[in-house]
């Protein structure tokens, strides 16, 4: 009887303190806040009053000073300060800590309680107290449901023996398959079908919860985290009542932990860099979660300094995990998915609160154990804004079965991105250095087979491709013999030594009855050694680009330099065999003379010594290159998948033709590059340069003709349409006056000069003025 | 005196007892799926009362011969750590009570056997090696200290 009363009470304690935490933080941001305050009274008066019942004189000692000073608090006798709430905290963690000790039979040695005490008195509350570093915004309380409390391990139960109904049910649906069924009996097995499908609703809803239950745990992690590191934060959250599987919830417990910390510790800054950074001194968390068909999105969003990829990527350099070649290559999101690298970590120092060793990688293969994935995004100085995807519940998936080798396999279908089939322009492998590749409408894609990975036979035909999607983005193509169904499979874990192939996530049993494995998708990836980092990466959307139309054949050739190279085809107008002598240098830019014209001549930039040279001839519609090239090699009808080159220049990027690299070039960039350099002198603004010194004349000249200005240095000719001077200059001035001083401080705010070695400032001025000028 | 039911069991061609304690049945089972990638004496899954089942080959775990598959086997239904097991044996003998504890083997055993036994007992004059259900699933002696 008494062990009933202690297990209810304990049960009961642990309920009102998780929802309760809160509260607390709450109450600690606006201590005026009566309600507050009196759930905390009722709290403390509660477990009080059970504790004298039930004979457990250390709690009650605690709860009945806490008790007295929150009665004060309540009758005005006394002021809520910060002192006063994190003494009240440390009680009820103390309460809290007791409680577990209780309930595993451990004696938690009596310790310091009476100093936790002691700090409640009014005689330790010191004047200066800094005011409470969080705000939170706590939805108000709801009402509370009729309900009754159950052991978890019951509702398992009963899951399981549901689920067994839902398996014997498919082997009764294949034996009556077998005998051959009369339709009285198939009315009545219809029905029982039915039945057993309501019931695996109600009792999957039984198994979940309220993502409340993790969320009030985060305003006091936020307080305790922000107030340890002198950060202010103010946490927000939204969409609580979202509910999911239980088991779900303690899964996704620690790495939405591991994210908030995160995000306070590396991401938020300090108030005074806040403020310098423009932004308010006080950091935003948002925590929301939203249900989005089968899965439930928890996205984390902070207004910090975001994930600065650069430094990321050095560090990935610096540590082995990526090559500086293969880094050179990469863009802004596969950068920042670099995060997600083992033993990577963006903070330069470890902290106490993030720590080392448990990092991104970490989170996200917990949340990929449980079929979710974890994506990432952040906007340099603005914060980062991740975002975790977990299914709703664990046990009932929908999955694509596979066959390989003679066996059927599940593969989760959150994870497929599409099913393809081999053949036509669309879907066409290839090998790369060895290695299966497949082009998808143009992306390449790694390929793994799965006969290789389970060690079946493997026919290399690779007819048909699931591609797969990890969390992070990454995809690749799993060659599988045949596909087959869509099923809703009650998935189970498998033994542990079944689990230790590394390849598994689990057991089910489909209607035929016959066990079938699922497959681990992402930890395939990794035992065939998908290598993301160099070259294998799902080179997709931002620098895979059919620059070409489909099947617009290109002009494969030999450059000077040996390098082969591609131009499309319909750019050139004609080849030319020219002589050296037809090619002259002046101002800077190579022309060939060709029938009484002069044709910018470019080329890869290997001097041109032969006497006879080769040309691409080129026309844009208004102006005309010359390319100078070795030899034609083919015209080869293509669909290019292009990776594109990370500066912009003469090479566009790189493309596979039969298996070769091959270099396109960017006919824009070449235009671009001949017509700007071709703008006539007379159509320059001009730009007076005030002061003529040996400064001006030489440095500072030099500088406004590389931006496009004629320069004069006296107002003799026509009217500038931009004045620099120094700031000694003094007189009316007709046109705009830029003003240059010596000092790389201005004298005061008011002051309108630039420092003249202020280049970028000064590029800008430039720009401006002469937009303004051609808008004009 | 303690005395203990055990089921003995014969595996390529020697008598030996399980702990009667864990065991949950005796089944004739059908067709395994395999299971690639998994190490050699874990003979793949069976479905059994809706359940899936990891099958042991035991002559496998005892490190001999692998036994030639397709026919139906019997099979001894296991459950430790919320998972059923199968152990496939060559023959059920029968389920006896013998007093006493487990012994520590004097005799040489094979290196197979020694990994696998969790001690000797003496049943009508005869000894019986004891099988370790852990080693058994595991494929490896369960403490080397014990």
């Amino acid at each position: 009887m008494m062990d009933d009363l202690l297990s209810d009470f304990i049960a009961e304690t642990r309920e009102t303190l998780e929802a309760i935490a809160g509260e607390i933080v709450a109450w600690e941001a606006a201590p005026g806040d009566r309600s507050r305050l009196d759930s905390i009274f009722r709290f403390v008066h509660t477990v009080k009053g059970s504790c004298g019942f039930l004979d457990l004189p250390r709690l009650e000692r605690l709860s009945h000073a806490a008790e007295d000073v929150l009665a004060d608090v309540r009758d005005d006798r006394r002021k809520p300060d910060a002192r006063l709430v994190t003494a009240v905290l440390a009680i009820i963690d103390r309460i809290s800590e007791l409680t577990e000790a209780i309930d595993s039979g451990h004696a938690l040695p009596d310790g310091d309680d009476h100093i936790l005490i002691a700090a409640l008195s009014e005689a330790e509350v010191s004047v200066a107290e800094e005011s409470p570093a969080t705000a939170i915004a706590v939805p108000a309380n709801r009402g509370v449901a009729r309900s009754i409390r159950l052991p978890v391990d019951l509702l398992d139960r009963m899951m399981a023996g549901v689920s067994d109904m839902v398996l014997a049910r498919n082997e009764l649906s294949r034996k009556l398959r077998e005998v051959g069924i009369q339709s009285g009996i198939e009315v009545a097995f219809e029905r029982l079908s039915l039945c057993i499908a309501e019931m695996r609703d109600s009792i999957t809803r039984t198994r979940m919860a309220r993502i409340e239950h993790l969320f009030t745990a985060l305003p006091r992690l936020v307080r305790d985290i922000s107030s340890e590191l002198g950060k202010q934060v103010t946490l927000r959250i939204d969409g609580g009542d979202v509910e999911l599987d239980r088991e779900m919830i303690e899964m996704i417990r620690d790495p939405l932990t591991h994210i908030v910390r995160n995000a306070i510790d590396h991401g938020i800054e300090r108030p005074e860099d806040r403020l310098l950074a423009g932004k308010p001194a006080i950091g935003t968390l948002d925590v929301c979660a939203r249900q989005v068909g089968n899965h439930i999105l928890i996205e984390i969003l902070d207004d910090g300094r975001g994930i600065d990829a650069d430094r990321l990527v050095r560090k990935a350099i610096d540590n082995d995990v990526i090559t500086e070649e293969a880094a050179s290559r990469l863009g802004w999101d596969a950068k920042l998915q670099l995060i997600f690298s083992p033993g990577l970590s963006t903070a330069q120092s470890v902290t106490a609160i993030s720590g080392r060793g448990v990092g991104m990688d970490v989170v996200r293969a917990n949340v990929e154990k449980i079929g979710g994935t974890v994506e990432v995004e952040s906007v340099p100085g603005r914060g980062v804004h991740l975002t975790m995807r977990v299914p709703m519940t664990l046990t009932i998936i929908p999955a694509l079965t596979v066959s390989c080798g003679g066996q059927h396999f599940a593969i989760p279908r959150s994870a497929i991105d599409e099913i393809v089939r081999v053949g036509g322009d669309a879907v066409r492998p290839a090998k790369l250095g060895g290695a299966d590749v497949v082009f998808i409408r143009g992306v390449r894609l790694p390929v793994v087979a799965l006969a290789n990975v389970i060690g079946a036979d493997d026919g290399g035909d690779h007819l048909h491709m699931v591609v797969l999607k990890l969390s992070g983005g990454n995809r690749y193509a799993l060659a599988v013999d045949a596909v087959h169904d869509h099923e809703e499979l009650v998935v189970k874990p498998a033994a542990p030594i079944i689990m230790a192939c590394g390849i598994y996530g689990g057991t089910t049993l489909p209607d035929n009855s016959r066990p079938m494995l699922l497959l681990d998708i992402a930890a395939i990836a990794e035992r065939a050694g998908v290598d993301w980092k160099t070259g294998g990466r799902d080179l997709a959307d931002d620098n895979v680009e059919a620059l070409v139309e489909p099947h617009d054949p290109i002009l494969l050739f030999r450059d000077l330099d040996g390098t082969e190279r591609a131009i499309p085809l319909a750019l050139v107008e004609r080849i030319e065999d020219c002589f050296a002598g037809a090619i002259s240098e002046r101002a800077g830019r190579v022309r060939l003379v060709h029938e009484g014209r002069m044709i910018p001549l470019l080329s890869c930039g290997v001097p041109i010594t032969a006497p006879k040279v080769r040309v691409l001839r080129m026309n844009d519609g208004t102006a005309e290159i010359a390319y100078a090239i070795d030899t034609v090699i083919d015209i080869a009808p293509v669909e290019v998948a292009l990776h594109r080159a990370a500066t912009p220049g003469l090479v566009a990027g790189v493309m596979l033709v039969e298996d070769r690299p091959v270099e396109m070039l960017d006919s824009f960039w070449m235009f671009a590059e001949v017509a700007q350099a071709e703008t006539p002198v007379e159509c320059k603004p001009l730009c007076l340069l005030a002061d003529d010194d040996a400064w001006t004349r030489k440095v500072l000249a030099p500088l406004v003709e590389a931006a496009g200005y004629r320069v004069a240095f006296d107002d003799s000719g026509a009217a500038p349409d931009l004045v620099i001077a120094g700031d000694a200059a003094t007189g009316e001035l007709s046109a705009p006056t830029l003003r240059l001083r010596m000092t790389s401080e201005p004298v005061d705010a008011s002051d309108p000069s630039l420092w003249r070695y202020d280049r970028p400032a000064l590029l800008a001025e430039l720009q401006r003025h002469r937009t303004r000028r051609n808008a004009a | 005196m303690m005395t203990d039911l055990y089921l003995i069991v014969e595996i390529d061609g020697q008598k030996a007892v399980l702990p009667a304690s864990c065991i949950e049945s005796v089944v004739e089972m059908g067709e395994v799926t395999p299971v690639p990638c998994a190490p050699r004496h874990v003979l793949g899954l069976f479905a059994l009362r809706s359940r899936v089942m990891t099958v042991i080959d035991t002559r496998a775990a005892l490190g001999a011969d692998v036994r030639p598959g397709g026919r139906a086997v019997q099979a001894v239904i296991v459950t430790m750590g919320d998972h059923l097991y199968g152990f496939v044996v060559d023959h059920v003998d029968d389920v006896v009570p013998i007093d006493g504890a487990p012994a520590p083997a004097r005799a040489l055993l094979s290196p197979g056997w020694a990994a696998m036994s969790a001690g000797i007992l003496e049943h009508d004059g005869m000894p019986m090696i004891v099988l370790d259900v852990d080693a058994l699933i595991s494929g490896k002696p369960t403490a080397l200290a014990a």
